[in-house]
């Protein structure tokens, strides 16, 4: 098989579902331009021509409602921002009319947009150009949310959120752009709601989100030398969450942590521990416990910033802290960063 | 009829068996029924949250409206919804809403898509003045222009934004003139003539289809009740009598019917008319107060698309 970065499975994905489905349009500020939304909208404007992928002014709101147009007129929109903090200036119209217009007119209305937005840590993005905000987008009934971190699940989700009749929010890490694995070539979708196990192991389960997969991961196979064996699972979707597999793993381990690509108050994480709490009372032999950002909003200077964000490092001390072990030294091991860049596989 | 439809909630309203906010057209009627009789089976509408008389005069289908702000499963979202989200997508009644100015956008949309897959179809936001003092409607307005879009902007300019007026919200002099600089036609009328209003929108879907460019209708009206609520407020501190007296002295119910006589109909063929819609209505009503209400299994239904 051959490999494909992540940013080139979002293209791949977006040129297969164009010509699938003359209904599909892609749009948003800066998506047909020679840059093309870190390389995943390069040349759709050429192939497909200017009424199917357009720039667009910069106004994020009526965008956002032109999507909900389009759709109950029968197309199939795909809206990208460059970064989620942009969507902020559209949720109104996310959520005060896409996620309920359904809900308010019967049940049967489709409306299949797609929201794509990229999320996360880039070279100093500060507090404005670097949120998830994954909870907001989860907490409102009538929207689906998915955030994958493989190239395989990146092309796979985008295909079935664009075919999906509902509301998908498509959140995806800038620093996932880079990474290279196998992706099958022909079209194909990865199930929306569908958690996966990524590692398997038996003192500790790890649920990790978006960019954390990476670190966690990373930070499994380093616990893994010194005998602790750790169970990794990517939700790949945030809302609807599929939590059976998560509630079976935890029964199974007796301990969860939560590394979560985002503030922790009031957070996707805490939302994830009240359910294995309730499911899991009894089983547990530790506290939940959950790594995310610092809470303060994002700084720009690295320094700090390598506080802000947790990696792998961060999880290796808490999964050390809830196993009761004394901290390794890992002053030789490398970790991820702008510069030292994660290509993959996974 | 869409004036019937509202004297009955006034009259049944407190009875206290639609349990809705009523956001009421009456007074304002012309617009809707003029401009959605000029776009007749090819256009597509958004309404405000002032909707009665958009959904009526595009659907005229009272019995899902009934149904409707009744609560009940024969309404147009099985009871769920009620006054202010009324919708009737497969007749191009694609939704009314609650946040000011929020449809517009969905209008534009729909216009977008018309361009695509559907020529010569146009689609209409109607909206209040208050609507003008958001960002969206600039930004749709924007957008519209720039696309060249099949898009027809339908303004109901009753002056008042709940109890404010104008000129205390805009820092221009004429909405109009502003909108005169962007790149589509303005209409403006001033005659409370469903005839009148239904002419300029017959020039305007012209113009938009001749042109490739938008339309924007700005039409003086009068909202005779309360903003909310189906109470005649006239002595309200913010109503001015002379206003009050000179809307309702120009009435388009009351014009349509004295041009109906004119134009030689029986008086008595002009009741009998009045007499068959008004049994229809009341039939409606009573096949609303006959439904069921949704069940307590249909709160979560249709948070997710179903198949119908």
């Amino acid at each position: 098989m051959r490999r494909l970065s992540f940013a080139e499975a979002i293209r791949e994905c977006l040129f297969q579902e164009m010509e699938r489905d003359p209904s599909v349009i892609v749009y948003g500020i800066g998506v047909p331009d020679f840059k093309g939304i870190f390389g995943t909208t390069v040349g759709l404007g050429e192939k497909f021509g200017p009424q199917r992928c357009f720039d667009t002014p910069l106004s994020e709101d009526i965008m956002t409602g032109f999507a909900l147009g389009a759709a109950l007129k029968g197309l199939r929109p795909v809206h990208i921002h460059i970064r989620t903090d942009f969507l902020l200036l559209a949720m109104n119209q996310l959520v005060n009319m896409i996620s309920c217009h359904n809900y308010m007119t019967g049940g049967h209305t489709p409306v299949p947009i797609v929201i794509r937005a990229i999320i996360g840590r880039g070279w100093g993005q500060g507090a404005q150009h670097s949120k998830s905000l994954f909870n907001y987008f989860t907490h409102i009934p009538g929207l689906k949310v998915v955030a994958p971190a493989t190239p395989r699940d990146g092309k796979g989700l985008l295909a079935a959120a664009i075919r999906d009749n509902n509301p998908v929010v498509f959140l995806e890490h800038r620093w996932l752009h880079w990474i290279e694995d196998d992706v099958p070539e022909e079209s194909y979708e990865t199930p929306i709601g569908v958690a996966q196990t990524l590692r398997e192991g038996s003192d500790l389960t790890i649920v990790a989100t978006s960019w954390m997969v990476i670190e966690a991961v990373h930070a499994a196979k380093i616990l893994a030398g010194v005998g602790i064996n750790v169970e990794v699972i990517d939700p790949r979707t945030l809302a609807p969450m599929d939590m059976a597999p998560i509630i079976a793993s935890v029964k199974k381990t007796g301990r969860l942590l939560i590394a979560d690509y985002d503030w922790l108050n009031s957070g996707l994480s805490a939302e994830i521990a009240a359910d294995v709490g309730v499911a899991c009372f009894g089983r547990l032999k530790q506290p939940i416990e959950r790594v995310g950002f610092a809470p303060t909003p994002c700084p720009t200077v690295r320094t700090l910033e390598n506080h802000f964000y947790p990696n792998a490092e961060t999880i290796v001390r808490m999964a050390e802290k809830m196993l009761q072990r004394a901290p390794m030294d890992l002053s030789g091991v490398d970790f991820f960063s702008h510069e030292r860049r994660f290509r993959g596989p996974l | 009829m869409t004036r019937r439809c509202e004297e009955t909630i006034v009259r049944i309203y407190p009875d206290d068996e639609m349990k809705t906010p009523m956001h009421m057209s009456m007074g304002q009627e012309a617009v809707a029924v003029g401009v959605c009789r000029a776009l007749g089976n090819n256009g597509d509408v958004v309404a405000s949250y002032r909707s009665h008389a958009t959904y009526l005069a595009q659907t005229e289908d009272h019995g899902s409206f009934f149904g409707e702000l009744h609560g009940r499963v024969n309404g147009t979202a099985d009871g769920k919804s009620g006054s202010m989200h009324l919708a009737d997508i497969p007749k191009g009644m694609l939704g009314s809403t609650g946040i000011v100015a929020a449809g517009i956008p969905v209008a534009v949309g729909a216009a977008f898509a018309n361009k695509q897959n559907s020529p010569g179809r146009i689609a209409a936001a109607f909206f209040g003045d208050g609507a003008t003092d958001e960002g969206v409607f600039w930004e749709s307005l924007n957008v519209s222009c720039a696309m060249g879009l099949p898009m027809m902007f339908v303004c109901e300019d009753n002056d008042l934004a709940v109890h404010t007026r104008k000129s205390h919200r805009q820092g221009f002099n004429s909405l109009v003139e502003v909108v005169k600089k962007y790149r589509c036609s303005v209409y403006e009328d001033d005659t409370n003539d469903v005839e009148s209003i239904y002419a300029m929108t017959r020039s305007a879907i012209a113009q938009i289809i001749a042109m490739g460019t938008p339309a924007f209708l700005n039409v003086k009206t009068y909202r005779y009740l309360e903003p909310c609520g189906t109470t005649m407020d006239s002595d309200a501190p913010y109503r001015r009598a002379e206003e009050d007296a000179y809307w309702k002295g120009r009435d388009c119910v009351a014009l349509q019917r004295a041009r109906l006589l004119a134009n030689g109909l029986a008086e008595k063929d002009v009741v009998a008319v009045e007499n068959e819609i008004n049994a229809a209505i009341l039939a409606s009503v009573a096949a609303a107060k006959a439904a069921a209400h949704p069940t307590p299994q249909q709160l979560y239904y249709g948070v997710f698309y179903e198949a119908p």
